[in-house]
């Protein structure tokens, strides 16, 4: 093909984005940034007990206070009034008098004034009597008190294996913020016939959608999402946060309200990444080929079911490793109490149990005297082997590859400057205190919904002649951008199929089918495959207007089938040309009672190695390198695939060493970025990545998710990496400074019999 | 909120005296944060950030560090090695060029990161008002509680002043991040070998900073012996013997950033740094 009949930018090609422009240099409107003429500040009053009856409130006074145009509570609630990812609906859009509050933190009344500090002195004007209760915040005993969210066992093979060699582990992984610099924010506007528009920072439209209607008690068509600028999301923006309180809060006063949280409030004002709680039992043979598998991975669900149960899930099924593992025995759960609801993270699910499995692979390497990477490749799984839930592997599935090319490439150089050292700035370490460790881990996760979800995403495609009669391409989804670069892989695909480099990426709403969320790595299969279906349908109607020879287009032009240019593309389109097309994966089917089923639809897999520089007098630690090889299918765009990379490290470098909410009887201790710490840029090591391109073969252009496998592994290659320089057992992320340097270890609360419900667990004897 | 913007030190002591109720603003890097978290609600600021009076840095024998020097600018100019280590600590670059010294005596917090080594300079306060003029405050009368410096009403920081210490100093502070981090603990020592003295102070370690006297005065033994103008070659019990005392000296908490347990070990673990590095140093 000439080089002039190229299409330029296409699927494969590292392109930039179209929004990075506007989003580095500022101009870029984010959620927070919204405004329109005349509009109110909305803010929330929250309960300050994790536990309490709210006997009345009274908002009388508030109600009457200068600049209040608003102050609703769950008396004046016109629709449902539960709400939730999980069906039946939960969670209360307001709680009520003579009902409980269930976490510190939930909403008990909404206020809109013509001023921030006016609605702040309205919230504080409101008169809430509570009966505090005692808050359930021990998970175990949750459970034990029947408190359970989701609970779920997978039996595989033999429950009474032998083998030669057996290690047991208890691990714990502590509560992860998704630390999205923007925080909740949204604007909504009521229309003159009654309805309302709402622009949110969301991750997914349509489900907020379906929540905000039910919660209006509006008709269909009467709400219409809009996207705000998304600044991060990795899971914070799957539930509800301002939705239908701003909806409310506009049809009451008649005026477009704005509400957005601050930081601390943001730390309540969503769910967070479940910590876990892990009693582990692998056996292997004498020549370390896994015999079994045995864990209990205990969840603290919170107050709320918001998506536990899909993490319940996702533990469990990659509760073993990609591993081939005859035999397992495996209880997943989340408990029912009172802190902030957990839900959705980057991961899901898939994080916590890969910091035991890896753990454990360790233990079993040291007892059996192997190289910790040889037995990871012993063990690897490969294409056609079945998972603990019975699932053959199907696709592309290339875990041994990864190990292989993971661990050849380049180790990095020793420290050159004291900022990198461990505690960096703080100067504490010199070079000669500091000790190198090296550590592997491996990870796995599915692509998209499971367990039988119909799982599907809409999109719209337009050609047709811009304002200089050139072919343009409208493409129209309902998918959120959250910074991944979605609007990238649109406007390739775009490209590839019609052949026409103009693209437009229309603004996100639900004027258009819905798309799902953007989360479990699904949005390039899912929405980029719908994008290529209905580009396809418009080009085949192209091809079929231009009529024989024409074949194919491509650089503009519709070409023959020896790829000569006949005509540009404008020639045809006289009418405009318009598709659309749902596309769905393939069926996944639920789990039985013994955890087995063709519950998902494709798997990623990901091979880490840390290095970190470790100074364990002090208890300090800086990782100097990442390196990973990472199942991606196929690279749409090789540069954004990097940069996912890089992000997805970084909240593993996050996890490993320093991010966690810390709770006090069910309150956070930590709301603010001044004491919830995420690295910095002298946090983050040095990264260097492969991709290993092997087409899945159901997936559109072959390509898999790609966002979260940086973040499953990562964290356990950076423990092992601490183990290694220290010797220390270091079971618990994030690893403290007191672990490090020694001082106190992590052990169980309880003993629980790896594969039981912790409903059996007992309390370890006090030490004599 | 009333802003007031005086454009000399004359305007904004006059402004101060009519309101003593009127808060300082000088970067506003603690500040704006105690009104974002709803700490703070001043009826009246007084921005002092115009004022060319307290942006001086005189860095000779005597220096005088004039109460708007930003930790950037201190960072560049000032030759106590300690001092540019802190400096060098703090924040990210944007608070680096916002934050000021004043602000930091202001705050008068045990993790602000200046206060170890304006202790272990033996710095001098000088604070002034329209009412009581010019006052000298030493720096161990300067922290009355954890936030309660010893400013009366109507008074303005004016600068911190101390005799150049040489080269032997050392600051050290540990946190859970390699940067922009709150101190979860900080320790910072200066062996002034022209005045013959040692001084150790340690931040985050109690609710003021805290001088650790029993240290010194083993460490300035230990000098005694092979003279103040040599270095000291050091024996790993009498760095045990250190650490001990040093860490003694704290009264640490637990608290979200870090235990009690953590912080008096790390303290020992950078005394003992500390005296090796300082020894060296001659
Ligand atoms: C992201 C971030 C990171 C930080 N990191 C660090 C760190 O690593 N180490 C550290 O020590 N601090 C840190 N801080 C805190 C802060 O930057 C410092 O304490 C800084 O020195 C404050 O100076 P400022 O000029 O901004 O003070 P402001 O916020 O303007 O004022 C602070 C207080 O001092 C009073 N004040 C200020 N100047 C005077 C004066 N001349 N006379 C009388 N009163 C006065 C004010 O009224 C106020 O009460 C950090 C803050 C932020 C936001």
């Amino acid at each position: 093909m000439p080089e002039g009949l190229r299409t330029r930018g296409g699927v494969g090609e590292s392109i930039p984005r179209p929004d990075g422009p506007d989003k580095v240099s500022g101009r870029f409107s984010f959620g927070s940034d919204l405004t329109a003429p005349g509009m109110l500040f909305g803010k929330t009053l929250r309960s300050p007990h994790p536990h309490a009856l709210i006997r009345s409130i009274d908002v009388e006074k508030a109600t009457g206070m200068p600049g209040v145009k608003a102050v609703l509570t769950a008396a004046d609630l016109p629709g449902e009034r539960l709400y939730s990812l999980h069906k039946p609906p939960d969670q209360p859009v307001l709680a009520a008098a003579g009902d409980e509050v269930r976490y510190a933190g939930e909403p008990v009344a909404i206020v809109a004034a013509e001023h921030p500090e006016q609605a702040r002195a309205a919230l504080e004007a409101i008169a809430v009597e509570y009966e505090v209760l005692a808050p359930l915040l021990d998970p175990v005993d949750a459970i034990q008190r029947g408190s359970v969210l989701r609970e779920l066992t997978i039996r595989s093979g033999d429950p009474d294996a032998v083998a030669d060699v057996v290690v047991d582990g208890y691990y714990e992984v502590g509560q992860q913020d998704q630390a999205p610099l923007g925080p909740e924010a949204g604007l909504a506007i009521p229309t003159p016939h009654g309805g309302i528009d709402l622009w949110v920072a969301t991750q997914a439209l349509h489900v907020d959608l379906e929540q905000v209607e039910a919660c209006l008690g509006m008709r269909p068509g009467a709400v219409r999402l809009h996207l705000g600028g998304v600044g991060g999301a990795f899971g914070a923006r799957e539930d509800l946060s301002i939705q239908v309180h701003a909806c409310l809060l506009a049809l009451k006063a008649r005026r477009p309200v704005k509400m957005w949280y601050g930081r601390e409030e943001s730390f309540t004002g969503h769910v967070h990444r479940h910590p876990a709680w892990m009693w582990y039992s692998t056996g292997a043979d004498r020549d370390g080929r896994l015999v079994f598998v045995k864990a209990t991975i205990l969840l603290d669900g919170g107050a709320y079911a918001s998506s536990s149960g899909a993490v319940v899930a996702n533990a469990a099924c990659f509760g073993a490793g990609p591993y081939r593992v005859p035999n397992a025995h495996v209880w997943s759960g989340a408990a029912r109490t009172n802190t902030v609801p957990n839900g959705a993270m980057r991961g899901f699910g898939a994080v916590q149990s890969c910091f035991a499995y890896e753990g454990q692979m360790d233990l079993l390497a040291a007892r059996l005297g192997l190289d910790p990477i040889e037995l990871r490749l012993k063990n690897a799984i490969r294409p056609g082997d079945r998972l603990i839930t019975g699932q053959a592997l199907t696709g592309a599935a290339p875990m041994a590859k990864l190990i292989d090319l993971c661990q050849g490439l380049p180790e990095p150089p020793a420290p050159s400057d004291s900022l990198a050292l461990p505690g960096g700035a703080g100067n504490v370490a010199s070079a000669a205190e500091v000790v190198r460790g090296t550590g592997f881990a491996v990870g796995f996760k599915n692509i998209a919904y499971s367990e039988g979800s119909d799982d599907y995403a809409t999109a719209r495609v337009r050609l047709q002649r811009g304002p200089d009669g050139a072919a343009v391409v409208q493409v129209k989804t309902a998918a959120s951008e959250v910074g991944q670069g979605l609007v990238t892989v649109c406007l390739q695909v775009a490209r590839t199929e019609l052949g026409v480099e103009a693209v437009e990426i229309e603004r996100a709403d639900t004027t258009v089918g819905d798309a799902g969320s953007s989360s479990a790595s699904r949005q390039t299969w899912m929405t980029g495959g719908a994008v290529r279906d209905a580009a396809r349908l418009v080009a085949a109607e192209v091809l079929k207007r231009a009529g024989p020879p024409a074949q194919a287009l491509a650089g503009g032009h519709v070409l023959d089938e020896e790829g000569a240019a006949l005509a540009p593309i404008e020639l045809f389109l006289d009418e405009p040309i318009e598709r659309e097309f749902e596309h769905h994966h393939r069926p996944t089917s639920g789990l039985d009672p013994a955890g087995q089923g063709d519950a998902h639809v494709s798997f990623m897999f990901v091979a880490h190695r840390a290095t970190v520089d470790v100074d364990a007098e002090a208890g300090l630690a800086r990782v100097a390198q990442v390196a990973t090889a990472q199942d991606v299918g196929r690279a749409i765009n090789p540069l954004q695939v990097h940069g996912q990379i890089e992000g997805g490290i970084a909240q593993g470098v996050g996890l490993a060493t320093m991010e966690e909410i810390k709770l006090k009887d069910g309150l956070i201790r930590n709301a603010s970025f001044t004491d919830y710490i995420i690295p910095t840029s002298l946090d983050m090591p040095e990264v260097a990545a492969v991709l290993v391109e092997e087409p899945e073969p159901e997936a559109p252009y072959g390509a898999k998710g790609v966002g979260e496998p940086p973040l499953i592994s990562s964290p356990a290659a950076i423990v092992a990496a601490m183990r290694a320089a220290t010797g220390r057992r270091l079971n618990r992320v994030p690893v403290s400074p007191e672990e490090l340097a020694g001082l106190s270890e992590c052990r169980p609360g309880w003993l629980v019999r790896p594969g039981q419900s912790p409903a059996e667990a007992v309390r370890p004897a006090p030490p004599l | 909120m009333r802003v007031s913007v005086p454009k000399s030190l004359d305007a904004a002591l006059g402004l101060l005296a009519e309101d003593p109720q009127a808060v300082v603003l000088a970067g506003g890097t603690d500040l704006m944060v105690a009104i974002n978290f709803g700490r703070a609600r001043p009826e009246h600021i007084v921005s002092i950030a115009r004022l060319a009076e307290l942006k001086e840095l005189v860095a000779g024998e005597q220096v005088l560090c004039g109460a708007g020097v930003t930790y950037t600018h201190l960072l560049q100019r000032v030759r106590d090695r300690a001092l540019v280590d802190a400096a060098r600590t703090v924040g990210s670059p944007q608070i680096r060029n916002a934050g000021t010294i004043g602000g930091n005596l202001g705050t008068c917090s045990p993790a602000g990161d200046t206060l170890p080594i304006l202790a272990a300079l033996d710095a001098t306060i000088v604070v002034v008002s329209r009412r009581s003029g010019e006052r000298r405050v030493p720096f161990s009368d300067w922290m009355r509680g954890p936030k309660q410096p010893a400013l009366e009403p109507g008074e303005l920081v004016l600068r911190a002043e101390w005799e150049e210490a040489g080269p032997a100093q050392a600051f050290l502070k540990a946190g859970t991040r390699n940067a922009m981090v709150i101190a979860v603990a900080s320790l910072a020592m200066v062996v002034d070998r022209a005045r013959r003295r040692v001084r150790v102070a340690l931040g985050s370690a109690g609710p003021t900073i805290i001088r650790a006297t029993a240290a010194e005065e083993m460490a300035s033994g230990l000098i005694e012996e092979v003279g103040w103008e040599r270095p000291l070659t050091l024996t790993e019990a009498a760095r045990a013997r250190f650490a001990d005392l040093v860490a003694a000296a704290a009264r640490p908490i637990d608290d979200q950033r870090g235990t009690g347990a953590y912080r008096r070990h790390v303290i020992g673990v950078m005394a003992s740094r500390a005296l090796q590095r300082t020894g060296a140093a001659a």
